[in-house]
């Protein structure tokens, strides 16, 4: 396959993505993020660089990963064709492993020992845990105490991994407080510590190297699906959190006029209820972490707490590369209700044998109505970015699937 | 004359003492009227520049003591509004200078232009902008100078020479130095970074320079002030209003000690 990882993506290589992006953190952070910037540059187009990580998405990760077309699935939408990337079958579950090692290697290269990570389901937590062990580095996780609580699988895995989990305390207790308490952490260690960010989202370099390094699941879906049915998809569809899945699948196609791009945001109640994670359907323009995006917030410019069921996609903000996606049309962000979510969940595990992340399952549910509306002989390509063991509880809860009898304390 | 309340105010308390201290308190904490008392009681104990803080959902660059006072002013229901009402009483109340510390997304929501306006109107004196850089401030540097306020940056011990200059540059008022790297807090050592830091600032800028984070007694007031223009005090003051006003002005006392020139 050939390594189209370091071609220029359409949309740029930031800091801006129209009038989003930039760097709106705070002046102690600014070097640290010039070095990571000005490495990244030098280091996404060093050939050594770009084997090393393809010998280890190979050996390690297991990549590439398939492409499954879900044709029982597939029935239940409107009849089209659709294909799922598999990136639930990565090594650790998800397509947070194809950023995180390659921010690792960057991490080597600058010559720091430690590194931390804010993580919402605890999938980029675990990667960066990974990737620590891997490469003998230092490794704090914060978490939100209420993901801690609801993804207590994957505390225990990056426990068991050698990392230490940090559970926050602050503010509501979930992703955007977990970001919060890093970048603090960051700024207090910038000179030993490497902040490995999980999403398309943050300031400058971040939306940028996030996607060079997620892109390799549109990149090789691009071609897979091409040999698979000799044409390009009609739509390709994933779930926004903060972006990164999405803007990996995506970037392949932006160049491609007829392949429509479909981002489910997490609906939670309803993108009409105060319930909501649909930062792109219900925000409006503003600052967050360090970026200009669409940012869930008050009239005062307080941010909104979100609300979802999945824990990776329950962020009140969103990449700036999917805000300049969503202003120019070139790209439709729609919500998706918890409840749809954990019905399409079901029915691919019902249909399919595959039990996807709470997260992808909102692509899913997505991609049910998508179908109907497109119409049978479309094509339509879906990311799969995680695999749903770490949600058996929430599942089970949701559905009441446990004999109480059978529960052990 | 300089145009900058601040630059003005800090060349008067040059006068007669060591250099000015900034005394920072959130709005709204532990509630709006016992923050507005407050921020007179500074007035009235020493303090010469008042920096109000807006409490904000996600203060990144605050510590534990500040994140559980704004947490508490916005459970008590804090609202923008609210920051130009304080500055109003407190301006009226006493000659203090008045900045407020804000981070950008609360301006960028109100309206930069319409932020700056009222914030003039209610006698402010400008803003810290504590995630704001120089390059993306375009926007707010034409609106301050619009209505004549001031602006204050960052300089960071990380900052290379180049980007000091561009924080001296954009600031009006003065430039707040980064005494060490980390968040808000009180801490024993004042950094030695601080020293050197102002000195490569004094070689790109004649302007004011006010070193703030850690500074907690007297005594670092005191040598700060040897090498720096003003010393900026927060979480020391936030966590002796939480015993109460008697108790913020004793800390207050202390503090302006080293404002005494020795
Ligand atoms: C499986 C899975 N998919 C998607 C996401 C959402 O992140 P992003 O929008 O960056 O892809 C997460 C985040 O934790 C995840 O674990």
């Amino acid at each position: 396959m050939t390594d189209t990882s370091v071609a220029p993506s359409p949309s740029g290589p930031g800091p801006y993505f129209g009038a989003y992006g930039g760097r709106w953190v705070p002046e102690p952070l600014i070097a640290a993020l010039d070095e990571l910037a000005t490495a990244w540059a030098e280091l996404k187009v060093d050939p050594g660089f770009r084997s090393e990580l393809a010998a280890l998405h190979r050996d390690y990760t297991g990549r590439p990963s398939p492409l499954t077309e879900v044709p029982r699935f597939a029935a239940h939408a409107g009849g089209a064709r659709v294909f799922l990337k598999r990136e639930d079958l990565n090594h650790t579950g998800s397509h947070k492993i194809n950023n995180v090692l390659g921010q690792a290697l960057l991490t080597r290269k600058i010559g720091k020992q430690r590194v931390i990570a804010e993580t919402g389901a605890g999938q980029h937590g675990v990667a960066t845990a990974t990737a620590a062990a891997l490469f003998g580095l230092d490794c704090t996780i914060y978490m939100g105490e209420v993901d801690t609580e609801r993804q207590a699988l994957n505390v225990a895995r990056m426990r068991l991994l050698g990392a230490e989990v940090v559970p926050v305390t602050s503010g509501s207790r979930t992703l955007k407080d977990a970001i919060n308490e890093a970048m603090r952490d960051w700024v207090t260690n910038v000179a030993t510590t490497t902040y490995i960010f999980g999403t398309a989202a943050g300031p400058h370099p971040f939306p940028a190297m996030v996607r060079d390094l997620q892109r390799i699941i549109g990149d090789e879906a691009r071609a897979q699906l091409l040999e698979r049915t000799g044409a390009l998809p009609d739509a390709v569809a994933a779930c926004v959190g903060g972006g990164s899945n999405a803007i990996g699948i995506f970037t392949a196609f932006l160049a491609d006029p007829g392949v429509a791009l479909y981002g489910f945001e997490a609906g939670g109640d309803g993108a009409d209820t105060p319930r909501t994670a649909a930062t792109i359907s219900v925000g409006r323009p503003g600052v967050l972490h360090g970026a200009r995006s669409y940012v869930l917030q008050d009239e005062d410019g307080q941010t909104v707490e979100s609300h979802s069921v999945s824990a990776g996609l329950d962020y009140p903000g969103v990449g700036p590369e999917h805000a300049f996606l969503a202003d120019s049309g070139r790209a439709t962000y729609r919500a998706v209700t918890d409840a749809a979510a954990m019905d399409a969940l079901r029915l691919l595990s019902r249909t399919e044998g595959i039990i996807p992340a709470i997260e992808s399952a909102h692509a899913l549910a997505g991609v049910l109505e998508l179908g109907k509306e497109l119409g049978s002989g479309a094509t339509i390509l879906v990311n799969l970015s995680g695999r749903g063991d770490k949600d058996t509880t929430t599942v089970a809860r949701w559905f009441d699937l446990v004999d109480r009898d059978a529960v052990q304390e | 004359m300089s145009t900058s309340v601040l630059e003005r105010r800090f060349a008067s308390v040059k006068a007669t003492r060591a250099g000015t201290l900034v005394g920072y308190l959130p709005i709204g904490y532990p509630d709006l009227a016992t923050s507005i008392e407050a921020a007179i009681t500074l007035t009235q104990h020493g303090v010469d520049v008042l920096e109000l803080g807006l409490p904000y959902s996600d203060p990144v660059i605050d510590g534990p003591t500040i994140q559980a006072a704004t947490t508490i002013a916005l459970e008590q229901g804090f609202r923008l509004k609210h920051a130009f009402e304080a500055v109003r009483e407190i301006s009226r109340a006493s000659d203090a200078a008045v900045l407020c510390m804000t981070y950008y997304n609360p301006v960028l929501s109100y309206g930069v232009e319409r932020f700056a306006t009222d914030l003039a109107a209610a006698g402010g004196a400008g803003l810290i902008t504590p995630d704001l850089v120089p390059e993306e401030a375009g926007e707010w540097i034409a609106a301050s100078d619009a209505a004549g306020l001031d602006r204050v940056f960052l300089a960071a011990p990380t900052s290379p020479d180049e980007r000091l200059r561009a924080a001296a540059e954009a600031s009006r008022g003065f430039t707040y130095v980064v005494s060490t790297m980390g968040i808000t807090g009180a801490r024993s050592d004042v950094d030695s970074a601080a020293r050197s830091l102002v000195g490569r600032l004094r070689a790109v800028t004649d302007r004011p320079l006010a070193v703030g984070i850690g500074i907690s007694t007297g005594a670092q007031v005191a040598e700060v002030l040897t090498y720096a223009d003003g010393a900026i005090v927060g979480s020391r003051l936030v966590t002796a209003l939480g015993e109460g006003l008697a108790s913020l002005a004793d800390v207050a006392d202390g503090l302006a000690e080293g404002t005494r020139r020795p």
